[in-house]
């Protein structure tokens, strides 16, 4: 079983790299870019066999390593 | 003479500069403390230095925050043992919790290595005494993630409180919230901060406008 965390800086907080991305973007003539966010994605190998037990695991490991969540916010997705 | 230990995490590359600025004003060597070691018992300041733990992997002193030694670190702050973290230190201890907040990427995205200038907000501390309130002194930047953040009842609680120990005087370079370069906890016993003061205490570095720091630690 695996687990996706996607971890976002949270609305609100500012996000220099996005905006350089997007800057970036417009610069090469993609001129359809409007705001752009950069984060992280996690993917964690699991022994766990049930989803449920799964995420409630991998949420664990989000709020205590995985995010920051003064400045960042998460979502954990289980995949087969 | 407080009892003084330095902290050493894999890619942490200011703790020499730590310890020598620490020696200097305080006539002794500091321990030095591999980030495996828990008991920090018969401490009564713990420093950390600035540097790249863990190589600034995830967030930066993310993994250093769960090292064994911060277990220590936190059996110390409860006792109210006094902690000093400069850059990553600081990214260590609002990363563990010991201090409110996050250093985000600088504003500018640029690391930054230059001098800046710091504001002592108050000199009642043990970290400031040989400060005087409002002194400006210069202080060397280098980092890429200073940016300081909280949300808004954390700054004005840290403004209310006054937890706030130092600010950027002349140009606020990396976008901190409210110019805030350096906080306390409440007990005043827990500092962190981004500049270097350490390197600055002696003529042959440039200037000795950190010097004090050390000297009010060295005379408590």
């Amino acid at each position: 079983m695996k687990a996706i965390v996607t971890i976002m800086l949270k609305d609100g907080v500012l996000d220099p790299q996005g905006k350089a991305i997007g800057h970036a973007l417009s610069n090469l003539g993609f001129g359809q870019v409007g705001d752009v966010r950069a984060g992280k994605i996690i993917e964690i190998t699991l022994t766990e066999t049930d989803p449920a037990a799964a995420k409630a695991g991998v949420e664990d490991m989000a709020k205590t390593l995985l995010a920051n969540t003064v400045i960042e916010s998460f979502k954990v997705e289980i995949a087969g | 003479m407080l009892a003084t230990g330095i902290l050493i995490f894999p890619g942490i590359n200011r703790e020499r500069d730590m310890a020598m600025a620490v020696e200097q004003s305080f006539g002794k060597a500091p321990r030095m403390i591999w980030h495996k070691e828990t008991d920090l018992t018969g401490l009564d300041l713990i420093i950390i230095p600035g540097g790249f733990s863990f190589g600034d992997y995830l967030r930066c002193g993310a993994m250093a925050a769960h090292s064994p030694v911060m277990q220590g670190v936190k059996a110390h702050a409860a006792r109210g043992g006094y902690v000093l973290g400069v850059c990553n230190g600081f990214q260590i201890l609002t990363e563990a919790g010991l201090l409110p907040g996050a250093l985000l990427r600088n504003a500018g995205l640029r690391f930054l290595s230059m001098d800046t200038m710091l504001r002592v907000e108050r000199n009642d501390t043990i970290f400031t005494a040989h400060y005087q309130k409002g002194q400006v002194f210069r202080a060397p930047l280098a980092h890429g993630d200073g940016n300081y953040t909280a949300d808004p009842a954390t700054l004005d609680r840290l403004e209310g409180e006054g937890l706030v120990a130092f600010r950027y005087a002349d140009e606020n370079r990396n976008g901190s919230a409210r110019a805030i370069a350096g906080i306390y906890s409440p007990n005043h016993r827990i500092l962190g901060l981004m500049p270097h003061p350490e390197d600055l205490v002696d003529p042959l570095m440039g200037g000795s406008d950190g010097k004090p720091l050390f000297d009010s630690l060295a005379a408590a």
